[in-house]
């Protein structure tokens, strides 16, 4: 163990094992620690609601630094370990079981926990998401003829929900909201993934509240509010996520929907640095708005910028927003934030696929959403991606027409 | 033993672009550099099993349609993460129109 102060890091997920791989890429030679609570060595959690479900009852983790790359890049990975505070007068961090680890700068990747439904904290058959144990626990439970509910519908909801269709589960999803995936997907888009559950069987109902969810002799019931109920054998809550602020909170940082950080991810003690799920930053593409993304690429984007930022680097984030979503053979890809957006250009590209160009008052593009089969929009929304950076005001004639390359308007 | 295979026609790639090739039960992806000469890889990606064929050429770049791991499609090289295994490649030719791979 560590007695010199070096570069602590809380969260060992895709975040926190990325910028621990910088650190040492960068040049940096003293002590780095990776605190995780969790058993496991470093993984990616995307495949926790897609392939996982749907390969082999035995499924492993994607990690993402075994031990022997951990070990020759000199990177002490504590599993099953808890921060319980930071001491920032004596700059340590304190794990619960009392020891004190020196830090010469901390980066705090401490990502989201699943947001709780109240009603069923205590019950075994209703589910939660977020860790490779959780989706283990899950894949055990959906064998075919299981009666899966999915409470919210948003991303792992509807990723799940797809899975287990494949697996033949009866599923239903219910979503609070007018629509599924209200936040950040454009109605037409949602529409088209809502479309392809139903026409996997999928029953969606949206605009519908809980009442509760109780046990009953053959699983559990899941009451509406409305009066309705919906019997099942497993129930997952997938309602969003709320960002682990908690070590943060109690030592005195600020917090405004997640960790606040600059535009350097540094937090108001120049000491500590956030970055991922549990930080929100100012996105400069939208004069400096402040958000928070739960996304792969953001965490891994953020934690390699930490990284650089802790050892001097002085590089402000400048990242457009993308993530992606797979439900059945559909591919979801979203770069920019669309609610930006004030005027939509469509491209129809054939075969089921659809790019929405969202473009500012001032002709800026913006965000653009693409959903078609398998990966056929990434080529576009990459360069999307890239026009957005350059803050273009590409023509909209061309945005529309699927034979103008989008390539061409880089050169513009 | 090594073969010479037509993957496509010359000009089936748009410059600067590829296009996925199946053969035999394995799949390759087919470049064609700004400079116009063509390449061969493997068709996924060493990260995940993605077509790279969906993803974007860029100079001589190829990256991941899903990850961004990124590639160089004339030597293969692995250029980060999460991509950290080069790519194998495969010498190509033009051959009396035919854009010919030779495969072992």
């Amino acid at each position: 163990m560590a007695s010199e102060p070096g570069m602590v890091i809380v969260g060992a997920g895709e975040c926190g094992a990325r910028a621990a791989l910088t650190l040492r890429e960068e040049g940096y030679d003293g002590p780095v620690t990776l605190i995780g609570r969790e058993p496991h060595l470093p993984y990616e959690r995307p495949p926790l609601s897609k392939d996982l479900m749907l390969g082999t009852e035995h499924p492993a983790a994607r990690i993402v630094i075994d031990e022997d790359r951990l070990k020759k890049a000199g990177i002490d990975h504590l599993a099953r370990s808890e921060a319980a505070a930071i001491d920032r007068q004596a700059r340590h961090v304190v794990l619960e079981n009392g020891l004190r680890l020196p830090y010469e700068k901390l980066l705090l990747a401490t990502g989201c926990q699943p947001r709780r439904l109240p009603a069923v904290a205590n019950n075994s058959r209703c589910v939660t998401l977020r860790t490779f144990d959780d989706a283990l626990a899950i894949r055990t439970h959906l064998h075919r003829g299981v009666r899966l509910v999915v409470v919210g519908g948003g991303f792992i909801g509807l990723e799940l929900a797809a899975a287990a269709r494949q697996l033949g589960c009866p599923v239903t999803v219910l979503e609070a909201q007018p629509r599924i995936l209200m936040r950040g997907v454009p109605e037409e888009i949602a529409g088209i993934i809502d479309a392809r559950h139903a026409a996997h069987g999928v029953h969606l109902h949206c605009g519908v509240s809980i009442e509760a969810i109780t046990d009953t002799p053959a699983g559990i019931a899941v009451e509406l509010k409305d009066g309705a109920a919906i019997e099942a054998d497993i129930a997952l809550i997938g309602i969003g996520a709320v960002p682990e602020t908690a070590l943060a909170e109690r030592a005195g940082l600020a917090v405004e929907n997640g960790i606040a950080v600059d535009a350097f991810l540094q937090t108001d003690d120049p000491a500590v640095f956030a970055a991922g799920d549990c930080c929100s930053f100012p996105l400069a593409l939208y004069g400096g708005r402040r958000v928070r993304l739960e996304a792969w690429r953001n965490a891994q984007e953020q934690g390699a910028l930490a990284a650089r930022n802790m050892l001097g680097a002085k590089e402000a984030h400048a990242a457009v927003p993308w993530f992606w979503s797979d439900q059945y053979d559909l591919g979801l890809q979203i770069a920019g934030l669309p609610d930006e957006g004030r005027e939509t250009v469509r491209r129809d590209m054939g075969n089921g696929a659809l790019i929405l160009f969202h473009l500012a008052a001032d002709g800026r593009l913006v965000a653009a959403s693409g959903i078609g089969p398998g990966n056929t929009v990434a080529k576009d929304i990459r360069l999307a991606e890239m026009l957005i950076a350059r803050r273009a005001s590409p023509p909209r004639d061309r945005l529309a027409a699927p034979e103008a390359k989008l390539k061409t308007l880089l050169a513009a | 033993m090594a073969d010479w295979v037509a993957a496509c026609d010359e000009g089936e790639v748009d410059e600067e672009d590829v296009i996925r090739f199946d053969h035999e039960g394995r799949t390759f992806a087919i470049y064609r550099s700004p400079d116009d000469e063509y390449f061969a890889t493997d068709g996924l990606c060493t990260h995940e099993h993605v077509h790279l064929a969906d993803g974007l050429v860029m100079d001589d770049i190829i990256e991941c349609p899903k990850h961004n791991g990124r590639f160089n499609y004339k030597t293969g090289q692995a250029k980060g993460a999460p991509a950290c295994i080069n790519l194998r490649t495969y010498p190509a030719k033009v051959e009396g129109g035919k854009i010919m791979i030779r495969i072992d």
